[in-house]
């Protein structure tokens, strides 16, 4: 790893200044990402700005919507009383990332800033209709997931909140990679009520994206039958040494029926 | 060259790093505490389990300075007045170990695998909790006995 300097604002003003005067710095969050990367000398940063002394973690449930904060740590959303009564598929999607030490330690704000194409919480953003707040801005998880390994962040933009509207029902099933735990294909569902049923699918294609055909049959029927036969193209889905791209296709259908069911 | 300061196993420690400076590094190569292991470096074998503010995390992913002013356990704490912790002895009565290379992170996350599901944990969450410490030569059917056995006594 390449050496640099390292800073821990206490601040999120202090951040955003120190993100500014840095071009070549990077922003950390729980690092379970980063550090392995810069180990792997793919990134080498001028400076790190951790973000963890913001103290900007936690999980507040209201009536209708749930926030939060961005430097909640899986572990923490996992684990959430509150959050396990108003979205439980979102507990168990945060359970089910990397193993314990990892969760411990990856936060949800460092998680959807990478956009990693196999990461769990894009698919539970999108699906949820999720808005993501940042030191900037607010807007629609559809708007911020650009492609692979992009966001609609700019470079000194900090992500803040995640605020989720809490759907009637929700569920979330994902064929892990046996050895990173990272989704080869995850399909989360939630229906919001009133024929609003949004699908997002994770792992299979360059980021996250929308199984439109799926949305329009459960929003008419939300059971597992209603999905069957509805393939998913598999023209631009990732193609790699541990499956094909008509392989994570029909894996699509298989997560997508699987998350239907186990949906609450 | 910073300085970082942090309590390991109970006694205040600091040392010079550097930004790159990695937990495991510090504990290791400045203290001498050579118990936490390094064995894939990658975040994948937990060999470098640590406790950092009560939290099990994997030493080689952190950085030493992330940890300033934090209350760090190693192996080297668990035992206490010349006696092994419950877990410990469990892991030498159950022979959860062959050649020890993973067993100082199996132990560490034993005891935080015990600390939240309590000392009653069925053998499928200790599985599935071990997902992220690797064993290559055991087949963890004495580690996951072990850690039940530990659980019960801890």
């Amino acid at each position: 790893m390449h050496d640099f300097n390292y800073h821990r604002p206490t601040k999120a003003a202090d951040a955003q200044k120190l993100i500014k005067k840095h071009k070549d710095g990077a922003l950390m969050s729980g690092g379970m990402t980063l550090v392995p990367t810069m180990k792997q000398r793919l990134a080498a940063p001028s400076d790190i700005i951790d973000l963890t002394g913001l103290g900007n973690s936690g999980v507040k449930v209201l009536k209708t919507k749930v926030t939060v904060h961005a430097g909640t740590t899986h572990a923490e959303v996992a684990t959430d009383k509150d959050l396990k009564k108003a979205i439980p598929s979102l507990c168990a999607l945060a359970g089910g990332i990397g193993d314990p030490h990892v969760r411990n330690c990856g936060t949800i704000g460092g998680s959807i800033a990478n956009n990693d194409p196999a990461a769990d919480y894009p698919a539970a953003l999108v699906a949820l209709d999720a808005t993501v707040v940042t030191s900037k801005r607010k807007l629609s998880a559809d708007k911020f997931f650009k492609g692979m390994f992009e966001t609609a962040l700019s470079r000194d933009e900090i992500v803040m909140a995640v605020e989720f509207p809490i759907p009637d029902k929700s569920g979330y099933a994902k064929f892990p990679n046996p050895a990173s735990r990272y989704a080869m294909v995850g399909v989360y569902v939630a229906d919001h009520g009133k024929g609003n049923v949004r699908v997002a699918v994770t792992g299979a294609g360059a980021g996250v994206f929308r199984q439109k055909a799926m949305e329009k049959a459960l929003s008419a029927d939300f059971s597992a039958n209603a999905v069957s036969g509805i393939a998913t193209k598999a023209d631009d889905l990732n193609e790699d040494i541990h499956a094909s791209a008509e392989y994570r296709a029909h894996l699509v259908g298989v997560m997508a029926k699987r998350a239907v069911a186990g949906a609450k | 060259m910073p300085t970082v300061s942090m309590k390991v196993n109970g006694d205040t420690v600091s040392g010079e790093v550097e930004g790159r400076t990695l937990l495991v590094e510090f504990l290791r190569d400045t203290l001498g505490l050579t118990g936490t292991h390094v064995g894939c470096d990658t975040s994948q074998c937990g060999a470098c389990v640590v406790h950092v503010d009560g939290k099990a995390v994997k030493a080689c992913t952190a950085l030493a300075l992330a940890c300033e002013g934090q209350s760090v356990t190693t192996i080297e704490g668990l035992a206490k007045n010349g006696a092994l912790h419950p877990m410990q002895e469990a892991f030498r009565e159950n022979h959860g170990l062959q050649c020890g290379f993973c067993t100082p992170g199996m132990i560490m996350s034993a005891v935080d695998i015990v600390k939240r599901n309590g000392k009653k944990v069925k053998e499928a969450t200790i599985r599935a909790e071990l997902d992220g410490n690797i064993c290559r030569c055991t087949g963890y059917h004495n580690i996951v006995k072990a850690i039940q056995d530990g659980a019960s006594k801890m």
